[in-house]
């Protein structure tokens, strides 16, 4: 790994400023960013520590929606919203595994925008808004393309806000040796509307499956997609499966999501 | 170099490090506590779980700046000081969790912090919780059925593999 200097504010403004040298980096959980240092993917010659910065960890519920603060690690957030939304907590507990779950925090995992990334289908499927150091941003503006989103360089992501869904449910296919998901479907309904999004299958990352969204509105059931999928043109082709096989897996994974969320 | 300060296994300790040091480096270099072992480097075997702050993490995954102030258990801090194993470490003897040893270490860490969470956690719950660390030895039969054992359960109708 290259030399590094690592600082360590306590405040939410003291990163900011540390932030505003354009040579800075945000350092959260270090899972993805420390892996790819040593892989010298990525030589950031400052690195700003969010842990220990009080104003960005930790859980609020509120009426009908939850805030995440950004640098809450993916096994706070399993723990915590298990009552309020079951779907959420379930899809936070199942990442990578305990170790990486101790670390790793959902502003890190959103920055990143992994297109096999768990929190990215949450995000997207209850509609929920990335929160940052200067504006709001919603769920369908936040995501642009494989590893990118509409942040700008040394603006960070302090907390996530979530609508609680009515009905929801995440279902995920491990790719059994990374753990991140081989496709993953989330699919949040409230107030009429369904919302379904897709991770690990698209070649731009996360993405809603419109034909599934229309179908589940006019009828919440398995049987409302039956032999529904989505086009495999633009679906991640690899070792690991086809577009094919994605595309197939995409239309499996709705149809375990909505009868779990029927529940 | 930056100075970086923390309690291990009870005791404070503190060094001059470079701020890329890993805290698995600082263990087993500056600390000279070899106990807690490199497998992959990558984050992906488990091998250098240590705890921090009473959580398991990848000491590979983590800078030893990030550390400062923390209370950090490894390995060595497990069997008493007149050598008696813990009880996890006795029933992986007892039971062959082990064969050349090298992911013990990070198994024996992650087996105490699911067993503090979960004291008697079921097989499918001992297999879920070490997704992250990785034997090419054992099978793992052995190492769940040690875990088991730890926790206090019956394990005797359970096959030897
Ligand atoms: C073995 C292993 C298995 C994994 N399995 C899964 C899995 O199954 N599913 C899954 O989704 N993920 C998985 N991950 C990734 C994990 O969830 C990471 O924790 C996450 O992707 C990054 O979060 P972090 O806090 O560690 O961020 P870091 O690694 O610290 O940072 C990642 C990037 O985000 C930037 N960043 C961090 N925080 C902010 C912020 N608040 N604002 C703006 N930018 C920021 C950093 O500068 C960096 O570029 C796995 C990782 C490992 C090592
Ligand atoms: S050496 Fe840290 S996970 Fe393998
Ligand atoms: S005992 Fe050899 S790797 Fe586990």
């Amino acid at each position: 790994m290259y030399e590094v200097i690592i600082t360590r504010p306590r405040s939410l403004a003291e990163a900011i400023e540390a932030l505003g040298d354009d040579n800075a980096t945000p350092l959260a959980g270090g899972q993805t960013l420390i892996p790819t240092m040593k892989q010298r993917l990525a030589a950031p010659e400052v690195l700003v520590s969010l842990a220990g910065i009080e104003e960005l960890s930790g859980v609020t519920i509120g009426d009908g929606e939850i805030t995440i603060g950004a640098a809450t690690t993916h096994a706070d957030v399993a723990r915590e919203v298990a009552g309020a939304c079951p779907a959420l907590a379930a899809l936070a507990g199942g990442i990578g595994d305990p170790a990486v779950r101790n670390r790793g925090t959902i502003g890190g995992s959103l920055a990143n925008n992994d297109p096999a990334a768990d929190y990215p289908a949450a995000v997207l499927a209850c509609d929920a808004t990335i929160i940052t150091n200067d504006r709001e941003i919603r769920s369908d503006e936040f995501f642009d393309g494989m590893f990118g989103t509409a942040l700008f360089e040394g603006e960070i992501i302090t907390g996530v806000r979530f609508p609680i869904p009515e009905r929801a449910a995440y279902a995920k296919f491990d790719q059994p040796a990374s753990r991140f998901a081989l496709t993953g479907v989330f699919v949040a309904a409230g107030g009429g509307v369904v919302r379904v999004a897709v991770t690990g299958a698209g070649e731009d990352g996360v993405f809603r499956w419109d034909a599934a969204e229309q179908a589940l509105a006019k009828d919440f059931s398995p049987s409302a997609i039956e032999g529904l999928s989505p086009d495999p043109s633009g679906m991640i082709g690899d070792l690991h499966g086809t577009p094919e096989y994605r595309a197939h897996l995409v239309g499996v994974m709705t149809k375990r999501a909505v009868e779990a969320a029927l529940g | 170099m930056t100075q970086v300060s923390m309690t291990v296994n009870g005791k404070p300790v503190s060094g001059d490090v470079p701020d890329n040091t890993l805290l698995v480096d600082f263990l087993r270099e500056t600390l000279e506590l070899t106990g807690t072992h490199v497998g992959c480097d990558t984050s992906q075997c488990g091998a250098c779980v240590v705890h921090v702050n009473g959580r398991a993490v990848k000491a590979c995954t983590m800078f030893a700046l990030e550390a400062e102030g923390a209370e950090v258990a490894t390995i060595e801090g497990e069997a008493a000081p007149d050598g008696t194993l813990s009880a996890i470490q006795q029933a992986f003897q007892d039971h062959h969790g082990l064969q050349c040893g090298f992911c013990t270490p990070g198994m024996v860490m992650s087996a105490k912090a699911l067993l503090a969470e979960n004291p008697k956690p079921t097989e499918a719950e001992i297999r879920e919780y070490l997704e992250g660390n990785i034997c090419r030895c054992t099978g793992y039969h052995n190492i769940v059925k040690a875990i088991m054992a730890a926790s206090g359960q019956d394990v005797s109708k359970i096959a030897a593999e």
